[in-house]
């Protein structure tokens, strides 16, 4: 399997003054093959978010390196990350949060498609064929996010981030603040998507069944290391460290 | 069921925002009328002194005369273009200068935004008035150096709203979501933090123009802004203010044009608040 995204020693420590270093992720390291499902579970405060934010660049990492599709992104700025964009994406845990209030949703799912230089017609066309493909009707593209509910806010997020079809979706704890229905519905359209677009998924989770139904490996996370990696089966039946073994008796 | 009813009310009070809205708008777009025509319909030139002093009011002078024959009436139009036209310029002033500052400062952090914030500390750390005072008394008064002494002490707290706004709307997931869309610092700042920081600022830019028009109604008043013969509101209840007892038109006339624009601006800058809530949005 050919490796999409590698992180090296990836550290990120928060200093404010007074207050002593801490290292939200400290020395990460871990690969995600093409096609591949890699979940990452973890307590609240682990670091996962941070994590996710790090490979998306979205922070600064203190140390360490990322490389996606073998080509360093660690540093890099401005086109470059524009371009790197095009092969990852992310959906945020808040669906009302990851949409700007004052935009309609179709303005947001074709952010990323005028940026990259798509025609207006093609745009407004790519819309609504993403809408249709996450379950929504086209004319939601005209829609406020608040004018619809967080599951259906989630699948326009899904669709926003498939818009400029993305090699790599992370997905930040997507369907922990849907109800339960609702995130199995999030997760079948996840589950489609990646059989029909052969993407990869960094799916960062805290519900180990979740977890179990969708993903190829783990990585399980304590306190910003990563303390155990291996299929979900292996993670439930044989946790080897002892948060892990807590995680998977409280899970089941 | 309870989901339209909610919808109904939400509806109703947007209506009902959107014609209060429409009512001070109309009472501004009137006052502003009278502002930019004030010369065509006053009924006297404003400076000729050429009637008896201090006329109470009457047909031929609703708001009477002043102590040099003046027609007051005339006066008070044209003080009230003064007043509100420098006004305006201040209050756009200000609230350019202030958001360009605070959403960079937001923005960018780091030195800069530090730097600057230290200066509007220091603007900040003087009463406002008296510190318009000594800059106005500075630059030997005049109504343009009032303007400027009032924009000096002004613009920080446009900055720090834009400022606090912006480092809210940074942190938000739909700003992660726009730079992972590709949006540089430009676009973001264009697209998604001004519009969405415009609202509070646009408030209290419209609710300061109230607030404004009567520092700069005192600076005059004080002898620091508009000079006579000028005719301005403030400097005109300052010549009156001795005749407050014996010839009280004098200095009513200008104060009841001072209320009657502010209210009107406070009133419309409330509306405003209200509508721009993103809850009552403006669309189905």
């Amino acid at each position: 399997m050919n490796s999409l995204l590698k992180a090296e020693g990836l550290t990120k420590v928060f200093s404010a003054e007074g207050k002593a270093e801490y290292a939200a992720v400290d020395h990460v390291s871990f690969q995600l093959g093409e096609g591949e499902t890699l979940g990452l579970v973890g307590e609240s405060g682990c670091g996962k978010s941070t994590l996710a934010k790090l490979i998306a660049r979205l922070i600064e990492p203190t140390d360490g390196m990322i490389s996606l599709k073998g080509e360093d992104i660690t540093k890099i700025r401005g086109k470059k990350l524009r371009e790197a964009y095009r092969q990852m994406q992310m959906v945020f845990q808040s669906p009302m949060g990851s949409f700007d209030p004052r935009k309609t949703i179709g303005y947001s799912i074709e952010e990323s498609m005028r940026n990259h230089g798509m025609a207006k017609a093609e745009r407004m066309q790519r819309t609504a064929e993403l809408l249709e493909q996450c379950g929504l009707p086209p004319e939601y593209a005209g829609r406020y996010p608040h004018e619809i509910s967080g599951g259906q806010c989630q699948r326009a997020a899904i669709a926003r981030a498939l818009a400029i079809r993305p090699k790599l979706l992370i997905c930040d704890e997507a369907t922990s603040s849907l109800d339960v229905t609702v995130q199995h519905q999030i997760m079948e359209l996840l589950k489609t998507l990646k059989r029909e677009n052969n993407l990869s998924f960094l799916f960062i989770c805290h519900n180990l069944a979740l977890v179990q139904s969708f993903c190829d490996r783990v990585l399980v996370m304590y306190e910003g290391r990563i303390v155990e990696e291996g299929t979900p089966d292996q993670i439930i039946q044989k946790p080897q460290s002892e948060y892990t073994k807590r995680l998977a008796e409280a899970s089941f | 069921m309870t989901a339209s009813i909610t919808v109904r009310r939400q509806k109703i009070r947007k209506n009902h925002t959107k014609k209060r809205l429409f009512f001070f708008m109309i009472l501004a777009a009137l006052l502003m009328l009278v502002v930019v025509f004030a010369e065509q319909i006053c009924p006297y030139d404003p400076n000729a002194q050429i009637f008896s002093v201090l006329e109470p009011p009457s047909a031929a002078h609703p708001a009477g005369t002043d102590r040099f024959g003046r027609d007051m009436l005339s006066r008070i139009l044209v003080g009230l273009q003064t007043s509100v036209l420098s006004t305006l310029i201040l209050v756009v002033i200000i609230t350019v200068a202030g958001t360009v500052i605070g959403v960079l400062c937001g923005h960018l952090g780091g030195i800069v935004d530090s730097f600057m914030m230290r200066v509007s500390d220091v603007c900040l750390a003087f009463p406002g008035l008296v510190f318009a005072l000594a800059i106005a008394a500075l630059l030997n008064g005049g109504l343009q150096n009032a303007i400027i002494a009032l924009a000096v002490i002004s613009w920080p707290k446009y900055a720090r709203i834009a400022r606090s706004q912006t480092l809210a709307l940074e942190s938000t997931d739909y700003i992660a979501a726009a730079r992972l869309a590709g949006d540089t610092s430009a676009q973001i700042i264009l697209r998604h933090i001004l519009p969405n920081s415009a609202g509070p600022v646009l408030v209290t830019a419209i609710l300061d123009i109230g607030t404004m028009m009567m520092e700069l109604a005192g600076l005059s008043f004080l002898g620091l802004g508009a000079m006579p013969p000028t005719a301005e509101l403030g400097n005109m209840m300052s010549g009156g203010r001795s005749m407050l007892q014996t010839y009280p038109w004098v200095i009513i006339g200008p104060g009841i044009a001072i209320f009657i624009a502010v209210v009107i601006f406070n009133l419309l800058g409330d509306t405003v608040r209200d509508y721009l809530d993103p809850r009552n949005s403006r669309r189905q």
